[in-house]
Order: structure tokens, then sequence, then C-alpha cells
């Protein structure tokens, strides 16, 4: 669906590029670590003490940080030379404790996420909400009709605290710390994200949402995700994230586990949208067990370079994958995003989707793994690539890789790479579209089938950010 | 009020090769032209040139719509002030249903015009009824735009698409091309009604005498090297006909 011409006015008229880059004045009330720039072993502690975690987590996290400083740094992907390890603040704390009414939250940071929309889209649509600002979970809610049927939807450290049992026997144990420097990192220093178990039967019918705000300036965030879908549940978990745009670079590692057991079903959502000053380097990964099925939604627009390659291990017989994406890379952006898929048992199915658009030399890459592993007899797996360029100076490249151990795959890979082209646009334009109206209708019209896949709510809303980027795009 | 396209000695180029070498031409609304020539003739140049699309480059000439110039002009305002270009190969654009383009663009004319944009209910009504007449399936508004359509179906779009736009000046060029006889009279008789009703100038580009069978010309014109080298009315069409252009060829 395009937006009209008029709306499309009206969010010029008002708006610059990045709507969401204002800063918000703070008090921090945890100073010391964010006072302190850089990564050391007491800060790693101090953080771990602030919390009062039990003392396999503080040897958890010192040993995570002994990994990140061995391992190299990737050298492929995008450019990563350029992120200043000790200029970063590693934890900031904005308030002592999480707020279960919007009320409690210290104004400042409300008035934050008013602008956001977030309390008005928790009152529409919303079965629970998540807010995080710097490194902690603000705000956190759940419908109480959820709670009752045993729905945990917590902070993760509060998680830590209140189900340490739970907790730790799925923690780290599909992202382990040696999985990647990124994924090390994250497990020294991680702080906020959200912790679900859906109980066994319970069907999650409006989506649970996070948000994920960094105000400060060369601030790190780290958040970790944990999801539990028990068998025959489903859960929908929508994450959304913004920053204000500075001069200088943000860093957000995120690491998201997912466990979905027998003929459950997790679908995930991102609408990332962080300003151009943040490095977002994910690490996201979901072992789907028999029958049981995988959805990653992942649209990506914002950030200076993201690297995030979403993956699902079929580990039982008859599971299903699919991960679709869309990104969207402009000036000074480079988007390195993918998908992984991992064939570990038969009958196993999977359908990987990407859509990119790059615009005023804008660059986008797809970088994806599928494997299949001896003995997963009967796989099917479908993957296309399709890249969009607004311009000569825009980039896409595509790296697909394929490791297959057994016979019987059915496997399908189509990719394209379009150039928007003058004809199209005329042909737009003789209908009484402007320029920028008429490749703002092609862009949208490509970003269609991730775009429609959305809930309304942010289906509209991604539509909207595309309109934004596009407006000044041509002549 | 009649409105008025005037064509003067209009020279284009394309990648430095001269096209059209000098083309007069006036129309006025409620009048049918038909302009007739060979391939590579520059029939389909001049309406693209009238349209304004940025592959050629205008070197002498001038074309005023109510006496405003609009060589200057983006498509977008050229189709503003009331030009509508049917296309000989319509583009497909993914993702994009008929009836979504076609109310942006309608309430970008009607913006254009100072004029409130029309109701998405009271559009879906307009747009059925025109693709009742184009005995187009009921599915067409949800379709993406051109995506496979059939030739004959891309020219029917095009004429429902003019219905709704109600330009002043229509320039078709080679709608009649790729279609069956069936299509072909379907076509003639989007073509027909929508005259009936608007009364616009139209500007129909054709190989072919055919399509005149089933539309009638006010004015015949055959260009030949970038010129119109003879105008007539429409029994011109039939000599044509019979002898070919070699006899208007000196």
């Amino acid at each position: 669906m395009a937006v009209p011409a008029n709306t499309q006015n009206v969010i010029k008229d008002t708006l610059a590029d990045y709507k969401f880059g204002f800063r918000t004045e703070t008090k921090s009330v945890y100073k010391s670590p964010k006072s302190a720039k850089g990564l050391t072993p007491e800060i790693v502690k101090s953080i771990s003490d602030y919390k009062k975690e039990p003392a396999w987590m503080l040897e958890y996290r010192l040993k995570a940080l002994e990994v990140f400083n061995k391992k190299p740094m990737p050298t492929w992907g995008g450019k990563l030379t350029d992120i200043d390890f000790n200029n970063i603040h590693y934890y900031i704390r904005p308030q002592d404790k999480i707020q279960t009414a919007w009320e409690a939250v210290p104004a400042e940071i409300k008035d934050t996420f008013d602008k956001l929309g977030i309390p008005e889209a928790e009152r529409k649509f919303l079965a629970g909400t998540g807010a995080q600002f710097e490194s902690e979970v603000v705000y956190h809610s759940l419908h109480k009709s959820l709670e009752e049927k045993g729905v945990i939807f917590e902070s993760t450290d509060v998680a830590l605290q209140k189900y340490p049992d739970l907790f730790r026997e799925y923690f780290g144990k599909i992202i382990p710390a040696t999985d990647n420097k990124f994924s090390a990192l994250n497990s020294a220093v991680w702080s906020g994200g959200s912790f679900i178990y859906i109980p066994k039967g319970v069907h999650v019918e409006l989506p649970l949402q996070a948000y994920f705000r960094i105000n400060a300036e060369n601030m790190g965030q780290f958040e970790r995700t944990l999801i539990i879908a028990d068998e025959d549940s489903s859960v929908h978990y929508v994450e959304g994230c913004t920053a204000p745009t500075y001069s200088t670079d943000s860093l957000h590692s995120a690491v998201v586990e997912i466990i979905v057991k027998k003929n459950a079903r997790v679908q995930y959502t991102t609408i990332q949208n962080w300003s151009q000053n943040v490095y977002n380097l994910v690490t996201k990964r979901a072992f789907a067990y028999e029958n049981a099925e995988m959805f990653w939604l992942d649209c990506n627009l914002g950030s200076k370079l993201t690297m995030k390659y979403p993956a699902v291990f079929l580990m039982g017989k008859g599971a299903k994958g699919e991960i679709q994406s869309l990104a969207f890379a402009g000036k000074n952006q480079h988007q390195d995003a993918g998908a992984k898929i991992i064939h570990a048992a038969p009958n196993t199915t999977s359908k990987i989707v990407s859509k990119s658009i790059s615009k005023d030399g804008g660059r986008t890459t797809y970088r994806g793994l599928v494997k299949v592993n001896k003995g997963a007899k009967n796989i099917k797996c479908h993957v296309s690539c399709d890249a969009l360029l607004l311009d000569e100076h825009s980039r896409s490249d595509t790296y697909p890789t394929m490791q297959i151990e057994e016979n019987n795959v059915a496997l399908a890979h189509e990719a394209t790479v379009a150039k928007i082209g003058e004809e199209q646009l005329f042909y737009l334009q003789t209908r009484g579209l402007t320029a920028e109206e008429a490749a703002s209708t092609i862009v949208n019209g490509f970003a269609k089938p991730i775009i429609k896949q959305l809930p309304m709510e942010y289906a509209i809303e991604l539509n909207r950010l595309l309109e934004l980027e596009m407006t000044g795009s041509v002549g | 009020m009649t409105d008025i396209l005037e064509i003067k000695n209009l020279h284009a180029s394309v990648n430095g090769i001269e096209i059209l070498k000098g083309i007069n031409l006036t129309i006025r609304s409620g009048e049918i032209h038909a302009i007739m020539g060979q391939n590579g003739s520059g029939k389909s140049t001049l309406c693209n040139v009238l349209m304004g699309h940025p592959k050629y480059e205008v070197t002498k000439g001038s074309v005023k719509l109510n006496d405003q110039e609009i060589l200057e002009l983006a498509p977008d305002q050229r189709a503003h002030l009331g030009l509508f270009l049917g296309f000989q190969h319509p583009l497909e654009v993914a993702g994009v249903t008929m009836g979504n383009f076609l109310r942006l663009s309608k309430n970008a004319i009607l913006k254009s015009k100072n004029e409130a944009s029309i109701a998405p209910l009271d559009f879906m009504k307009l747009l059925k009824g025109k693709i009742a007449d184009l005995k187009m399936d009921e599915k067409f508004a949800g379709r993406y735009v051109n995506e496979g359509f059939s030739g004959g179906e891309k020219k029917r779009a095009e004429i429902i698409q003019m219905a709704i736009l109600e330009p002043k000046f229509a320039l078709l060029d080679e709608i009649d091309s790729g279609l069956d006889i069936d299509a072909l009279k379907i076509v003639a008789k989007g073509i027909n009604e929508t005259f009936a009703k608007q009364k616009m100038g139209v500007l129909l580009i054709t190989h072919y005498q055919r399509l005149l069978n089933y539309i009638t010309p006010d004015f015949i014109h055959i260009m030949n090297g970038g010129k119109i080298i003879k105008s007539g009315d429409k029994s011109l069409a039939l000599k044509l006909e019979e002898t070919g252009y070699e006899q208007f060829i000196k």
C-alpha cells in the first residue's frame, strides 16, 4: 500500500530524514561504570555486583570476556576496524527499578517512549510490552490473562533472579559465548532484553513487543533475549529499536536465543531503525524441534553497519524454518544481512526470502548459508534474493553458501538484481506522480511481499519509514 | 471551452541523432487525429517527446497547451495539465495494485487542480464501472500493475487509465498493436465511449488502417522521416491502404 501524495508532503514538511534522532536529557542512577569507558574485568564485575547476580553468572561473564579478548575481529562482512572498544560505555542504568505503570517511569524517559508511540501501541494491540532505555528495561507489562496461564515475559535480569533454574537450563545453550567475537562481548556485559516462556499448549494471540532505545552518546547496548516456546504453544515477539543521531559511534550487540519445542511456533519480527551512527552486530539463532516452526521476519532500515544472519537449526523431523528479510541501505550505510538454515533432521523444510534496496551509495549484502547434514533426508529448501538499486553509486552483493551432505534434497535458489528503470519511472510520472512519488511507489511495491506479513500497525509504520527514506531521492 | 495542443516546428534527437525534423500539428478538443507511418518514421518518438520522456532532447520548436509552453515541464506536470500517453508497451510495477496506483494517480491529478481527492469507496465504484466497460476481470483492481497481463489486457488497462484520469489530450501509441480482432473491438469501443463522454483531443498512432475501421478520425497525417508529409481526412487512410506508403514518399 502506497502512502498518498499529500501524506508524503506532510511528512516531508514536518520531519527531517531520521525522525527518531532526538535526544533526552537524563540523570543516570548508576554513574561510575558510565563515567568509565572501556572494557575491563572490573567493569564486568561491577555490572554483575550491581545486579546482585549469582556467582555462576559472574564467572560466565568473566570467561566470556577472555574469549572476547582472544578472538580476532572478523575480517569479512562490513568494516569493523573503526570500532573503538575503549570509547564505549558498557553499562548505563537509567533508573533504579523496573516499573509496571508508565506513570512511575521517570518523566523524561516516559516522554521518549511517548514520542515513539510505545504506550499507545500497548493499549491498542499488544499482549505485553517491554521498554529498554540504555542498559536496563525501565517498563514491563503483560496481560493478566497470560500471566494466569503461566506465560513469563520479563526483563532477562529479572528472570535470572525470579526463575534461576529455568534460566540456567537454557541460557547460553543455543549461542555459547565462544560462538563469535560479538556473542562473547554480549555474554560478558549483557544487560536487559526479554525472557519469555510460553507453557505447553498456550497460544499468545497478540504480539509481545520490546522496544530498545539507546539515548546516551558512545553507548553500548547489549541486551540478551531468550525465548522458550514449550510444546504446542505459539508466540509472536516484535522488537523495535531507535537511537539519537550523534557524530560518534554507538554499538548495539545483542544475542537472541530461541527454543521452539515440538509442534510449537515462534515468530520473531524486527523493525530495526537505529540512527546512522550505530554498529548493529547481532547474533540470533533458534532451535526448532519436531514439527516446530520458526519464522524470523527481519527488517533493517537503520544503523551504520548491520551484520546479522538470523539462523534456524531444524533439529527435529518435520520442523520448518523461514527467514524473510528486508534491508534498506542509504548513504554511508551497509546492511550485511542474511540467513542461516541448518537441516539437521529429515523431512524438514525451509524458506529464505531476502529483499534489499540500496540508494545514494548505500550497500546491501545478502550472506546466506544452507546446510543439509548427513542423515537429513527428504529436505526442501527455497532461497530467493532480490536486490533493487536506485542509482549508479549503490551496491548490492550476494554470497550464498550451500553445504549439502545428503542426496534427497530439493533445493532452489533464485537471485535478481534490478536497477530502478527510467522507463518505469516515466510510466508512473505520465500518470501524474512526481519522480519521487514514482520511485517511492516502486520501492514500496518491491518491499510489499515482506511488509504484508507484518501485523497491520507495523506494516503502516514500515511503509511510512520507507516513504521517509525515499524523500529527496530523485532529482 | 476548447483546449488546444499546438505543436510548432518540433525537432528532437536521441543520442545526438535527430528523429523529429520539424513537426507542425494542432489538435483541438473533440478532434481525433491519426498519425500513420512506417517503422522508424518517428511516430512513437513524437508521443514520447510530447509527454517529456527524459531520453529525448528537444532541439527546436515549441509545444503549447492552451498557450502554455510545456516543453520545460516534467512528465507529471504535463499529466497534471491534461496530457495522457497510452503506451505501446506498458510497464510492470511489482507489488503495486492497479487500484492503488490509479487512485494515487487520480488524486495527484485532482490535487494539481486544487480539487479534493476522491474517497476510496467512490473511486472503487468509478474503477469498477470502467473495468466492466472494458470487459476486464473484476480482479483487475487487485492485480499488480501490468504484471502477468496478456498483451490485450495491457492495452485495455491503458484505456481504463485514460478513462479514469480524464485527460484533455490522449496520445495513444499503437494501442492496436498485438491485439486480436475481438480485443481490438473492445479497445476501440472503450476509446469511442470515453471520447463521446469526455470530448478530449485524441492523437492515435498506428501502423494499420484496421484500427480506423472502428475509430473514425477527423484528420489523418502521414509521417515519414521525422516530418508530417501529408494530411487529409479519413479517405487518406483508405488510399494509403490501397497504394501503400511509397506513393507519398517522394
